[in-house]
């Protein structure tokens, strides 16, 4: 974060932005997806756009999300730098082939020759009443997968300079953004900068446990850390910021330094994003470390409509409060 | 009297009951959606739900040619589909209100009811995402030698998806009782469907060799014509077909969108809302035929609104499933 304090905007206003700079910047880059036009998506992130770039290059498409997400791939072979629209991230099953046997296939097979500079922003998050097909967090899905890079902010800041090196990268990157967050606002700077991929960012400093958190559950931790400090545990909260490439060395340093560890994530705990973090800390700072380290992710159901059903499916600062203070033997 | 005319008789009379139930049928899916609104405006309903208000004549057309045992598979635009296929309103409130009373305890909400009684094999929030489903049930209909004719409802925004065209092609081949009913209301979200569908829909059909026919989805004798066609030839072994309906949704895509004049003006929602509205024409036309008078019909709408009501005063009662209950129903 800069240290002058800067303007203000809305997570949705800092991805239009960023879209909107490159878009100028770069003629190849285009975005297609379903209402991404005159409605700017569901969520009106694209706002604005096709006015300034017209409809060549902000395409609305039908609802064929494996079609379009493969003519992505070809065209980012071809010399277009398409960003794809995909609406909800329950969607991406659809597009699967086209980025795990496609996209992510690319370059390697064919020895170096081909690359497939695309962007595939859609969002993950719980909580909206939107039930079991509106509601995923599938970014481990793809984190799994050598060939995709995974990118989740966690603030407007992030978001932009996470996006704009994104669009630059010369291969495929999937960027996820939590729906919950559009609204949520964050200081931005007006000056041009880039977040590299890999660089996980120190969210609060702290001395006493290393809280881990992804995408959506970083407010959560950084809520979690003012209720520890109260009862004098100081959290560190670290955000990844892309789950592939990974910073395992600020992550492992850090649970050093703290002896203990936690890890944060809306996904699925198991097979997931959790797991794998908690690994890479575990191997790499066994020898300072004073518990295990303990995982937190949505509950291991299909995430129900009803409210008092679907709000214990995500943690909750209380909940990670709770961990923590029992993973520092304070109650 | 000969026995001739005494038949006639009797089947005119059985007519006017079924066109009787067919109105009521239209006038709930209408009022249902009335309060669903209602609920939305009021906060009391969690999340968003799309209303089927100027589709009625679709849903009832098509479920008035169905038997109880018969399947349909339903979209993110469900009640209508369900109230048609006999679903009890109290439990579909109370599952757009979260209750344990719903049709899914409260774990699907307006886009995901299902109700084996009815043959609702449930509601897709995943656009096409029910033609497998459908036509799966079509598959086990044919094996199990059960008679059961499946219908698909989607809105034409799943003309997009591939998978429509890959089990069509297997019902075609596999003679699968099953009708794909396509409610083209025009708009897929906020986009006009020439914009996204090229060619000939019914051509869609026709490559496959599945016969196709399109009606005019505000006219539910047009609707149900259609439908006791397509679906006694399901019956009887002729295989699967494609029925496109000519429609349009009153309101917004969900009852969030108020302000569409972006993507359609405002007088050409008046135009459909005068001229073809489902419910205004079939009513003149039970009047004209003199199968039923304005007093008749009129005491049916206020018998049918405060069904209504009391159904939401049902849900909005009715308690919240408890927290443990989330994890029930989990087998992996
Ligand atoms: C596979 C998929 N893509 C996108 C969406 C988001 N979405 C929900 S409804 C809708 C439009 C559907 O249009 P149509 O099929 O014509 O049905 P209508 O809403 O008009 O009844 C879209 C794009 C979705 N639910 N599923
Ligand atoms: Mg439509």
């Amino acid at each position: 974060m800069p240290e002058v304090a800067t303007r203000e905007l809305t997570f949705a206003q800092a991805i239009r932005e960023a879209l909107a700079e490159e878009m100028r910047r770069d003629s190849r880059v285009c975005i297609f997806g379903e209402d991404v036009a005159e409605a700017g998506t569901p969520f009106k992130v694209l706002s604005g756009l096709v006015e300034e770039f017209g409809r060549e290059r902000v395409m609305d498409t039908p609802i064929s999300e494996a079609g379009f997400t493969g003519m992505g791939v070809g065209a980012a072979m071809t010399g277009l730098r398409p960003v794809v629209d995909i609406m909800f991230g329950d969607f991406l099953t659809l597009t699967m082939d086209q980025l795990v046997n496609q996209a992510a296939k690319v370059h390697y097979m064919s020895g170096g020759t081909w690359k497939v500079p695309m962007v595939l922003r859609t969002t993950l998050g719980a909580t909206r009443r939107s039930a079991a097909q509106h509601s995923q967090s599938l970014h481990a899905w793809l984190s799994h997968v050598p060939g995709l890079k995974v990118v989740m902010p966690s603030t407007p800041y992030d978001a932009k300079g996470l996006l704009k090196t994104a669009i630059r990268d010369e291969n495929p990157v999937v960027f996820f953004e939590d729906k919950m967050m559009y609204k949520q606002k964050g200081p931005v700077p007006e000056e041009e900068y880039t977040i590299p991929f890999g660089a996980a960012d120190v969210k609060r400093k702290g001395e006493d446990i290393t809280i881990v958190a992804t995408s959506s559950m970083v407010q959560v931790a950084l809520g979690a850390a003012d209720l520890l400090e109260k009862i004098g545990v100081d959290a560190e909260v670290i955000d990844p910021r892309t789950t592939w490439p990974l910073d395992e060395k600020t992550l492992i340093e850090s649970a050093k330094k703290t002896s203990r560890a936690m890890v944060v994530d809306e996904g699925y705990g198991r097979y997931g994003v959790t797991g794998e973090i908690a690994s890479v800390i575990a191997e790499g700072a066994f020898y300072n470390l004073e518990a295990p380290v303990k995982r937190m992710g949505a509950m291991h159901v299909p995430i129900p409509f009803s409210p008092p059903l679907e709000d214990v499916t995500v943690p909750t600062e209380q909940e990670v409060f709770e961990a923590a203070r029992t993973l520092c033997g304070k109650g | 009297m000969t026995i001739a005319t005494e038949q006639s008789k009797a089947n005119a009379a059985l007519k006017t009951e079924q066109w009787m139930r067919m109105y009521r049928r239209m006038v709930m899916i209408r009022e249902f959606e009335e309060q669903v609104n209602e609920l939305y405006t009021r906060a009391l309903m969690p999340g968003l739900a799309h209303l089927y208000v100027g589709e009625e004549a679709v849903a009832v057309g098509i479920c008035e040619a169905l038997q109880p045992t018969d399947y349909i598979t339903s979209t993110h635009r469900g009640h209508g589909h369900c109230v048609a296929k006999g679903a009890s309103p109290d439990r579909m409130f109370a599952e757009l209100l979260g209750k344990e009373a719903g049709y899914c305890r409260g774990k699907g909400g307006s886009m995901h009811i299902a109700d084996p009684a009815t043959g609702n094999l449930g509601a897709n929030a995943i656009v096409g995402g029910s033609a497998g489903i459908a036509t799966g049930a079509a598959l086990s209909s044919k094996r199990l030698g059960t008679g059961q004719v499946a219908v698909c409802f989607f809105g034409e925004g799943a003309l997009g998806q591939g998978v429509l065209y890959e089990v069509m092609n297997l019902a075609a081949l596999w003679k699968l009782p099953v009708i794909y009913v396509c409610e083209n209301n025009l708009y897929t979200e906020y986009t006009h469907y020439s914009e996204t569908t090229a060619g000939d829909i019914l051509a869609r059909g026709t490559a496959f060799g599945v016969h196709a026919e399109s009606v005019d989805g505000q006219d539910v004798r047009a609707v149900y014509a259609a439908a006791q066609r397509l679906v006694d030839g399901a019956r009887k072994g002729e295989g699967p077909a494609f029925l496109v309906c000519a429609t349009y949704r009153y309101s917004g895509h969900h009852v969030g969108d108020i302000n569409r004049e972006y993507y359609r003006s405002k007088q050409e929602e008046q135009e459909w809302k005068t001229k073809r509205d489902p419910i205004k024409n079939f009513t003149a036309w039970l009047i004209d035929q003199k199968l039923s008078d304005a007093s008749t019909l009129g005491g049916i709408q206020s018998e049918v609104r405060a069904e209504m009501k009391a159904a939401v005063e049902f849900a909005i009662t009715a308690p919240y499933p408890t927290a443990e209950q989330a994890e029930e129903d989990v087998y992996a």
